[in-house]
């Protein structure tokens, strides 16, 4: 079983090393939304630091987003999806592979990034360091949230804009203790930990959850 | 052993067919026939268990497909429509994926072999996706060299091959019969069988439309060769 996670990981990165402009195109989205504020509001370093975490995190739900129309389509269309159903494993361990290579691919250089993002945005060292831990923690839960979606809306005309309204409620949470717990963390170092737990607590929950709920709606896509 | 029972098909609102009945026994070719959008392919993935069923019963050695789960695809082997492949790999990854999911571990040798049967090997290193239709249908179909699976269900096998390959596939079921193992496909050209026997159906029998109740009629036949 674990042969079969590690086979559609491994085929979905090379893909994606095969198409590298379908990869990066999240990660500049991201960078290009973030420098443009700084560029907008003026070098006032406090306005900076005050409006930094939510516009991170803000930019960081839209770059997930553009990405996860992607996730299942491909497959789709070439009938690669089709034999997936069909091979002797749970669907639900396979479409967990997916969702993992799609993190690593879109949400993990989000988290590699983040440093010099927080550079831009004058915060702290103690503020840049839970930005990455919340990243690390919340951008995993984009992913998977969002293959339920993005399974949801497979072969849909108009998908695209259905996937964000359906998808974006569902991000609230992680937006809002993301952007918060970055917030007061760069007042006291250690505030940021209820908001921590939350994140914890909705990825486990995204984990054990999501890639049933997206393998279900996949079954349903193909019928 | 394959066991339809009752079978009724929907799609949307139109209903395909009703009160479907047949087996299909070791060692035996079903051949699907039609008109086009009679729901031979609506079939054919139902019996994959791609399909919600709207009545009736299908069973494998006694199973149903439902209670199967995923058993049921350790012994299946499906080519639909579309081929499956990626067109960023090249053939032999490909094959090497396909061969991984299946729980066959099919050597390295093996995956080598079944590309110069199917006459890739010139091609083995390009991706599948600057390949012609014909040569992209032979990496799909290359996967049934090395398959294990006991029933072979294949939609339109033959579209866009050439004469070569469609022998070469008919060589490829043929044999899969001798061993024990059971074809059913949907095709528009003349099947061709050494051994094993031949049924069968055709779905414009069962077509709501006509409303007849007539028995199952399909001919079966132990020819040297046999043409429909």
């Amino acid at each position: 079983m674990l042969d079969s996670f590690i086979c559609i990981l491994a085929r979905d990165l090379r893909l994606a090393l095969r198409r590298r402009t379908e990869v990066f195109t999240a990660l500049l989205f991201f960078i290009i939304v973030v420098s443009l504020f700084p560029l907008g509001i003026g070098n006032d370093q406090a306005i900076l630091r005050q409006l930094g975490p939510g516009v991170v995190w803000v930019a960081a739900l839209l770059a997930a987003m553009l990405a996860l129309e992607r996730l299942f389509a491909a497959d789709y269309e070439d009938g690669s999806l089709e034999q997936l159903l069909l091979t002797p494993q749970p669907l639900a361990w396979l479409v967990f592979a997916k969702i993992i290579a799609h993190w690593l691919l879109t949400g993990l250089p989000l988290v590699i990034i983040a440093p010099l993002i927080a550079m831009q945005y004058h915060l702290s060292a103690s503020a840049t360091h839970t930005l990455m831990l919340t990243l690390l923690l919340g951008s995993p839960i984009l992913s998977l949230i969002g293959a339920i979606g993005a399974a949801l809306t497979l072969g849909l005309r108009g998908g695209g804009i259905l996937l964000s309204l359906l998808i974006l409620p569902l991000y609230i949470p992680v937006l809002v203790y993301g952007a918060k717990a970055v917030s007061v963390s760069s007042t006291v170092a250690s505030a940021g930990q209820p908001y921590f737990l939350l994140l914890g607590a909705e990825l486990l929950l995204a984990l054990l959850l999501a890639p049933l709920a997206a393998a279900a709606a996949l079954r349903i896509a193909l019928e | 052993m394959l066991t339809v029972t009752n079978l009724s098909l929907r799609r949307g609102e139109r209903l395909l067919f009703t009160t479907l009945n047949f087996q299909l026994p070791a060692g035996a070719l079903l051949h699907v026939r039609g008109r086009n959008g009679s729901g031979k392919t609506t079939l054919l993935r139902a019996l994959c268990g791609l399909l919600p069923i709207e009545q009736g019963d299908i069973q494998w050695r006694g199973q149903t497909l439902t209670s199967l789960a995923e058993d049921y695809y350790q012994d299946l082997f499906f080519l639909g429509h579309l081929n499956g492949i990626k067109g960023d790999l090249t053939a032999l990854e490909n094959l090497r994926v396909a061969g991984r999911l299946t729980h066959n571990f099919a050597t390295e040798i093996e995956l080598q072999t079944a590309l110069n049967t199917i006459g890739l090997m010139n091609c083995s290193d390009l991706p599948t996706r600057i390949l012609s239709q014909g040569q992209k249908k032979r990496v799909a179909l290359a996967r049934l060299i090395f398959s294990r699976a006991a029933l072979w269900i294949l939609d339109e096998p033959f579209t866009a091959l050439d004469i070569e390959a469609v022998a070469l596939v008919q060589q490829l079921i043929t044999n899969h019969i001798k061993n024990g193992g059971s074809v059913i496909l949907t095709t528009h050209q003349e099947v061709a069988l050494t051994s094993g026997t031949l049924h069968q159906l055709d779905l414009t029998d069962y077509s709501p439309v006509c409303t007849n109740l007539n028995p199952i009629h399909y001919t079966t036949s132990h020819s040297d060769l046999l043409s429909c």
